[in-house]
């Protein structure tokens, strides 16, 4: 029997909810304790890109991103979400802004952890040169307010992925959450076969895709910390953990990083596909990996135990 | 200008840059004394996981054991396109680059990109928009996208997207157009000694806070970027 709607707790809803589904408001709102979300210049302000007009191109009025404060577990944190469905989620001035701006009073406030919900192709090409040094200008706020003490925790798993420009934001967090349908890349699989050809890409085998650059290839590298089932109360549970794990950023975090991506080329640079890597780092019937559910992925992931724990 | 050409009018009296399959890394004498490190992306180089890698270790390498400025210098392709790259996780490694330059700038390192050829998507994000002073040499033709890719996804004629981007610096490729978003802070003189002007800047250096999206406001390229920061950073303090 189906419960009425009442009697569901906003756990319950949020363990429901596809997070790959989901928009970015229902995202932020079953991630954070229930109504404790303030925005920062909600769409009520009607903020748009003042440059999609030139190509007769609809805006949004939150310019595709929601940015304000909410609770953790009664904790403070700064959150922005991307919202994938509109223009694939990509940087604009005014989008890219919002973010900048959070961060920024982020890294002043210095204890208030900032949680980024990443839904992104990328630059957005109707405004690629505003777009690009959004992301310049994120990149350095991020890596401001970590160096200020503030953990900057990014979780993926829209339907955009974590593409472009977001991909090298998401590379500067503290630590990120992966669900599988949260691609982390910086060029997209149809980017690469148009500059490259078909047989360097061929961005039509989903399958290939998924597991050059899905969140389950991105957890077993250890470029993402924790996997997340795609729902919201997963990601929750993620960013939670995450929060507690974290800590503090300093130069022998680079020079950690700097020896785990030099080990990572030493170890795989001759692989050819993320199959011949799961099974360089010891996993049996690698290929299966893709079918995994959820739970036994992570039990294998953990056995693993690669992660970028104070080196990144 | 030739990479030749420019290390020898900014370092007339010598330097230890090489070049070594469109990677640079060295150091050099500026004309005031001391040491500077200087690394980059030559003949149009695709940057890559094998070329980010030693860029990132050449700088760490400096940390803690010299104390001059870093110079970058960028004419390279866009990242490197390719499975292999995209498989090792690319974007931690050009996340990785940017993230010691930023570190070294904000740590007593003041770092500067002379972007003297072509850049393009994440290649310019791990290189020359992660310094604190991106400075354009005449002839740079940098490009977040070039306009017959963006004439495919736009889906508008090459001839609509050259009509537009005379009316708006804000999407096409070219020095000019990404200096008014503030992301070029200054450009130099090919006609003048890169010496001096290299001299000039380091006896004049900005602070280290990031000012360029006030810097596209006052060029007029981006009317939007530091008020809506501004914006959102009161209330975010506010709601504290």
């Amino acid at each position: 029997m189906i419960a009425p709607l009442k009697d569901i707790t906003p756990a319950e809803r949020a363990r429901s909810t596809s997070f790959n589904e989901a928009s970015a408001r229902t995202r932020l709102e079953l991630l954070l304790d229930a109504g404790s979300f303030v925005e920062f210049i909600g769409p009520e302000q009607r903020e748009v890109s003042p440059h999609l007009k030139i190509f007769d191109l609809p805006e949004q009025f939150d310019d595709g991103i929601v940015v304000g404060r909410g609770n953790l577990d009664g904790s403070p944190v700064f959150v922005a979400a991307q919202e994938g469905r509109f223009m694939g989620g990509a940087f604009g001035e005014v989008h890219g802004a919002k973010l900048t701006g959070l961060l920024r009073a982020a890294r002043q406030i210095g204890s208030i952890p900032v949680l980024i919900l990443f839904d992104t192709g990328g630059v957005r090409l109707q405004e690629a040169n505003a777009g690009e040094l959004a992301i310049a200008e994120i990149m350095r706020a991020v890596m401001e307010a970590r160096s200020a003490g503030v953990k900057v925790i990014g979780l993926i798993g829209g339907r955009s992925g974590c593409y472009g420009g977001g991909g090298l934001i998401a590379g500067c967090c503290s630590a990120l959450a992966v669900s599988e349908p949260g691609r982390i890349a910086v060029s997209g699989p149809e980017v690469i076969e148009t500059n490259r050809g078909v047989e360097e890409f061929d961005s039509r085998d989903r399958a290939l895709v998924w597991r050059t650059m899905g969140g389950k290839h991105r957890r077993l590298l250890g470029a993402a910390d924790v996997f997340a089932d795609d729902n919201v109360q997963d990601f929750r549970e993620a960013a939670r953990e995450l929060l507690r794990l974290v800590g503090p950023f300093s130069l022998d975090r680079l020079r950690a990083e700097q020896e785990r991506l030099a080990q990572r080329l030493r170890r795989f640079g001759a692989c050819e596909d993320a199959v011949d890597i799961w099974t360089e780092e010891g996993i049996p019937d690698a290929e299966t990996v893709p079918e995994l559910p959820a739970d036994q992925f992570v039990a294998l992931a953990n056995r693993i135990g690669r992660t970028s724990r104070d080196a990144r | 200008m030739t990479l030749d050409d420019i290390l020898t009018s900014l370092f007339p009296d010598g330097h230890e840059v090489s070049n070594d399959k469109g990677i640079i890394a060295g150091s050099a004498t500026p004309r005031s004394g001391g040491r500077m490190i200087v690394i980059g992306v030559a003949d149009r180089t695709a940057l890559g996981v094998d070329e980010a890698i030693r860029l990132s270790d050449h700088v760490l390498g400096s940390i803690g054991r010299d104390s001059g400025p870093i110079l970058v210098l960028v004419d390279s392709d866009s990242q490197r396109m390719s499975k292999r790259d995209e498989l090792l996780g690319l974007n931690e490694f050009l996340a990785h680059l940017a993230k010691v330059l930023i570190h070294a700038d904000v740590n007593g390192r003041p770092t500067i990109g002379l972007l003297y050829g072509h850049s393009a998507a994440g290649a310019l994000l791990a290189t020359g928009l992660a310094t604190r002073v991106l400075v354009g040499l005449p002839g740079a033709d940098p490009a977040v996208m070039d306009l017959p890719s963006m004439a495919k996804v736009t889906k508008l004629s090459m001839e609509a997207l050259q009509e537009k981007a005379k009316s708006t610096p804000v999407f096409a490729p070219g020095l000019s157009n990404l200096a008014q978003m503030g992301a070029i802070h200054m450009t130099w003189s090919n006609a003048a000694s890169l010496a001096d002007q290299l001299e000039a800047l380091l006896a004049d250096m900005p602070a280290a806070q990031d000012r360029r999206d006030a810097l596209g406001k006052e060029r007029g390229g981006r009317l939007k970027a530091a008020e809506i920061a501004e914006r959102v950073r009161g209330l975010a303090l506010q709601a504290r």
